[in-house]
């Protein structure tokens, strides 16, 4: 292979140039992002640098004197795959021709139709919208997060520690119950009460108010909720518009294998855009995982040097962590499919909990909330057990 | 300066022990019997490496994914950027000792600031 593209300049664009340096691929490489900025560490985002606590600098993934003898091409999105001339396509005019291609293209975050142009309400994915919103909350006043997914949650924790009054607003009955489950997605969303940060469940939201800016959030049971800025944290949808009519599967992003394989030779997918397939589900699974996006380009990139020749690793189980109120909240396993939950450790009141999900009697899952070192025996048994 | 960490025999392998000065520091027993001791608190974020996932001579931080060499102290990948220190350990009568490295620890910012503030 004389040029590998990598399409997406974050965590696992970054991970795959990394991975086909250190794999021994010394040929060009062209990595492509659509933001202006170097590869970056999201999860401070809504925390360490909404707070102001952590600047710009402390958000670079690359280190001080890394060279990985890329070229850079950076504020220019891939707009389309010709899979004849094995060329991708910029928004600038340019062609990159590939004999290998990582697609990394993430994932962005979901909007609320009709709040464009609105001033005051922002959504959390980039540098841009955290630069945005921090200048923002700096001000102060009433904000209200929609959704009460882990970004909404750790919105409303750094926004309550800055003095703001917050309110998180979430249609399903229990937050955190797809992830944690109800249970536990209760307990955990309980830090919010314990704080005074006041969260309305089970209640969607109509539409925004104010005439340039949002002045209330509309909810569907018909109580609006007064707001000088309003968070948006409501998921993300996959990245792949550029792919479509390339040849590439999609279905909730890129349809790949274990190994990050796509239908089409020399083209590989990672990140939260790859709907990679999991052999312990044996069923396909986009994760929108830190740790999936770091760790998963290892085996794709294998897969791509070796032309799809290698067998795959099991992964280790998906490993998610969240910083709210002080709390350290960590996440492995696959919640979905257990058949009980039980405290091993700590207490529930106290938000000091280490909880094991079990199907049939067997591990699935595990929780910790200020447990770090439990957390990590049972997250090694857990990956001893389903390895 | 030679600190004096735990009993080897209580430490077993595959286990860390935490050595609470400032900053703290902890001592690795390997599955394969090596003592090493490195700054346990990860570069990245204040996360105590002795509570993390050990493997090989290789220790992964419990929060994130970052891992440290405990023979050199050189971090694998980010979030983290920059090594741990490492320092010599010494087993005198069954007792483990620490002699502690001379050179700048490198810190989390959030931990650098507080022990820059003096209010550690």
């Amino acid at each position: 292979m004389r040029t590998v593209a990598v399409v997406g300049a974050s965590l696992a664009g970054l991970s795959a140039a990394r991975s086909l340096r250190k794999q021994g691929y010394d040929g060009r490489l062209v990595v492509i992002g659509d933001e202006l900025h170097r590869p970056y560490d999201r999860p401070p985002l809504s925390k360490e640098f909404l707070a102001g606590t952590l600047g710009e600098a402390d958000l670079a993934l690359e280190a001080h004197d890394e060279d990985l003898g890329a070229e850079w091409l950076l504020g220019t999105r891939a707009t389309g795959l010709d899979r004849t001339d094995r060329a991708v396509r910029l928004a600038d005019g340019r062609e990159v021709r590939v004999d290998g291609l990582v697609i990394a293209t993430g994932a962005a975050a979901r909007r609320l139709p009709g709040a464009d142009g609105l001033a005051g309400v922002h959504v959390l994915r980039t540098l841009d919208d955290a630069r945005a919103l921090r200048d923002e909350l700096a001000r102060g006043g009433r904000l209200v997060v929609i959704g009460g997914g882990f970004i909404g949650a750790e919105v409303a924790s750094t926004a309550y520690a800055l003095g703001l009054d917050v309110t998180v607003v979430e249609v399903a009955p229990t937050p955190l119950a797809g992830p944690l489950g109800a249970t536990m997605g209760g307990i955990v969303s309980g830090l919010h009460a314990d704080h005074g940060v006041r969260l309305l469940c089970g209640v969607g939201v109509k539409g925004l108010s104010g005439e340039r800016y949002v002045d209330a959030v509309l909810l569907e049971d018909g109580r609006s909720i007064p707001a000088d800025i309003v968070v948006v944290g409501v998921g993300a949808r996959p990245c792949v518009e550029w792919l479509e009519g390339s040849g590439v599967e999609l279905d909730n992003g890129v349809k790949c294998g274990a190994d990050g394989r796509t239908g089409l030779a020399g083209v590989v997918a990672v990140g939260d855009c790859a709907n990679w397939y999991d052999p312990r589900a044996g069923a396909h699974r986009r994760v929108e995982h830190w740790t999936g996006a770091r760790e998963r380009p290892d085996a794709a990139v294998a897969t791509l040097l070796a032309g799809g020749a290698v067998a795959p690793g099991v992964p280790r189980p998906p490993y998610f962590w969240s910083d709210q109120y002080g709390v350290r909240i960590q996440f492995a396993g696959h919640a979905a499919g257990a058949d009980s939950v039980t405290v091993e450790e700590g207490a529930v009141d106290d938000r000091n909990v280490l909880a094991v999900y079990r199907r049939a009697g067997d591990p699935v899952a595990v929780l910790g909330m200020n447990q770090p070192r439990l957390f990590t025996r049972w997250r090694k048994q857990l990956a001893a057990a389903t390895s | 300066m030679k600190i004096p960490a735990c009993r080897l025999a209580d430490l077993p392998r595959g286990e860390a022990f935490r050595l609470d000065i400032d900053p703290p520091v902890s001592v690795f027993h390997t599955d394969d019997g090596e003592l090493f001791a490195i700054d346990d608190t990860c570069t990245h974020q204040d996360a105590s490496l002795a509570d993390g996932w050990l493997e090989g001579c290789e220790v992964e931080c419990p929060l994130h994914a970052s891992k440290f060499d405990l023979r050199t102290g050189a971090v694998d990948a980010p979030p983290a950027k920059l090594p741990v220190r490492t320092h010599e350990v010494v087993v005198e009568d069954g007792m483990i000792h620490v002699r502690v490295s001379t050179d700048a620890p490198n810190l989390p910012p959030c931990v650098a600031s507080r022990l820059a503030g003096g209010s550690a």
